[in-house]
């Protein structure tokens, strides 16, 4: 009994040491992340305005060159690219584990469908009757 | 994100990019869709095979549902109601944007920007813009909608007080903002849904029926900035390049409407325009006698003619004259009489909503020409035919300096020899201004129905 105490003491003495190393070390490597992170997240803000303002450039020559008969299914086909937005819904809705993120998710994704469905077929429908003289 | 995925979306990408390319000509047009298809499928695709996406039941049960929707919808509408589809369309794609900004509130470690009470701070303006434009395009496009469709009269809602109270609104979002950054408060994003909510309301109701056009560009041009702001949330370059793709379509549009209505973009903002007010000016034809005729008169006309061009508005999708007047247009062309159709900018409720109304009555896409390409050729024209349009044609704008439509650009019809010009009743068109055309020694009314009387014209043009 009095040799049991000390060495119980001992034990959990290391145990308590191994414990706090873990925890500097887990410490460690989640202020390594965090410092990661926030380094991407300034990279990806530089990144995307780079892109987005490439892309509008894109867009304003590409949309100028749209003869304006087609002005309307433009409109239809933009609407329905504009769309993609199903990528969130769909990141949103993914995980198994159920919460109000995944109702939202999935919701966007119902309506996001509708758009991309609706939207590519009424585009269809259109560019089909614009026909060349028999 | 993993390199093959962010490769995989940078296809996407080119694909929306190529299918706005092929609209530059019909010939292209319909390969140019299939390029939006196969984008849209690869991005979905490309989500799906993410390792955070586990869950294919339920998404796939999502997709299915709103694809039958959606498809339904899309077989079954008739293309004169066009305009209030596509707004109606814009307003899900603002719905989903705010749903889908709220997802990333609420799971903001799904999205890797942070922990429930501890989102980098970035995220959440990125994420405010988006819920922000998402919520205006979602509630504006509804009352569009209701314009459009006729639920709720298209003249303008004004009252005293109403920019102030838009600028008040503005300031307090803005407040909301920053509460939300500072404090990652649910209670602050939840206000920002709200009012931006209200605002798309306050900011569709003060502009009318004629100003559609605009509006409908104007929300095709905030979905897109929605999806960005997005984008920027999610760190998603798909969704950055296809919302300013879509956004500075929308915006191009927006710019070519109000060119042709010679109105500024935040005049037709500021709204007000085409109500009561107006209808006074230049009311004073008390002595003036208006030439009417009938289908008789008109079909005499038309056969002696050698060239005839058309001038479809609004009002022939209102009465579906499409394919009647296309008859019209058949009968004259085996007399041997020129036909062509003239088109304004802003003719219809959307943009380009005549060129497919008379695509879908099958009149081949030559014979449709642009204001600026026609306009001279209505002095060597026998005959213009007016048919359910009225502000674009008014005089007035080039020679009263008075009206509200002063200096927008017109089609040149009072040139031709005879203006043959099918109207209901006299009343005045969407801007409420009186058509001094009527008055014109070369006009002949035709009064009633613009189906009707194209179906008569066509009888006694057989007779």
């Amino acid at each position: 009994m009095d040799q049991t105490l000390p060495s119980a003491v001992e034990q959990l003495k290391q145990s308590v040491d191994a414990l706090s190393h873990k925890v500097d070390q887990l410490y460690g490597q989640a202020a390594q992340i965090a410092v990661q992170h926030s380094g991407a997240e300034q990279t990806f803000l530089v990144m995307g305005i780079t892109v987005f303002v490439l892309a509008i450039f894109v867009g304003y020559y590409v949309v100028w060159h749209v003869t304006p008969a087609l002005h309307s299914p433009l409109m239809s086909v933009t609407n329905a690219i504009s769309s993609v937005i199903v990528v969130g819904a769909l990141i949103a809705a993914g995980p198994a584990a159920f919460g109000m993120s995944k109702i939202f998710g999935l919701a966007a994704v119902v309506l996001a469908s509708i758009n991309i469905f609706g939207g590519f077929i009424v585009s269809q429908r259109m560019l089909a009757m614009f026909r060349k003289k028999k | 994100m993993e390199t093959w995925s962010a490769l995989a979306y940078l296809v996407a990408a080119i694909c929306f990019i190529m299918a706005l390319r092929g609209l530059s000509s019909p010939v292209t047009a319909r390969s140019g869709l299939r390029f939006g298809v196969a984008g849209m499928a690869i991005a979905v695709a490309t989500t799906l095979a993410l390792p955070g996406v586990v869950s294919f039941g339920p998404i796939l049960a999502a997709i299915a549902l709103g694809g039958i929707i959606g498809a339904v919808v899309a077989i079954k509408i008739q293309m004169t109601a066009l305009p209030q589809l596509v707004a109606a369309f814009h307003s899900l794609v603002g719905l989903a944007a705010v749903f889908v900004a709220a997802a990333a509130f609420t799971n903001p470690a799904a999205y890797g920007i942070g922990v429930p009470g501890a989102i980098v701070a970035g995220s959440l303006v990125e994420m405010s813009l988006g819920t922000a434009i998402g919520a205006i395009t979602f509630t504006g496009s509804i009352i569009a909608f209701a314009k459009l469709q006729g639920l709720v009269s298209g003249a303008p809602v004004v009252f005293k007080g109403q920019h102030p109270l838009n600028a008040l609104l503005g300031i307090i979002l803005l407040a909301m903002v920053v509460t939300l950054v500072v404090t990652n408060a649910s209670l602050a994003y939840v206000m920002i849904v709200l009012l931006s909510l209200l605002i798309g309301v306050l900011v569709i109701v003060p502009i009318g029926g004629a100003d559609m056009p605009v509006v409908v560009s104007m929300l095709n041009s905030y979905s897109g900035w929605a999806a960005c702001g997005i984008g920027f949330t999610l760190e998603n370059n798909l969704l950055i390049i296809t919302g300013s793709l879509v956004g500075s379509s929308g915006a191009i549009l927006s710019y070519i409407m109000c060119k042709g209505m010679n109105r500024s973009f935040i005049s037709v903002i500021l709204g007000g325009f085409g109500g009561e007010s107006v209808a006074a000016v230049g009311g004073s034809h008390g002595d003036k006698q208006v030439k009417s005729g009938s289908a008789e008169d008109a079909a005499f006309i038309l056969k002696n003619a050698s060239s005839v061009i058309i001038v479809p508005g609004y009002g022939m999708a209102v009465a579906q004259a499409q394919h009647a007047l296309k008859e019209m247009g058949d009968t004259l062309g085996k007399e041997g009489v020129q036909v062509r159709y003239a088109i304004h900018p802003v003719a219809g409720r959307m943009p380009g909503h005549m060129n497919v109304l008379l695509a879908e009555a099958n009149v081949p896409y030559e014979e449709v020409v642009e204001l600026d390409d026609i306009n001279r050729d209505f002095a060597q024209t026998d005959v213009a035919f007016v048919i359910g349009a009225n502000d674009i044609t008014n005089p007035a704008a080039k020679t009263d300096p008075t009206s509200p439509i002063y200096g927008m650009p017109i089609l040149d019809v009072e040139r031709a020899r005879t203006v043959l010009f099918i109207k209901r009743s006299m009343a005045s068109g969407y801007a409420g201004i009186e058509n001094e055309l009527f008055y014109y020694n070369n006009t002949m009314m035709l009064f009633g129905d613009a189906k009707k009387m194209c179906e008569d014209i066509i009888k006694s043009l057989q007779a």
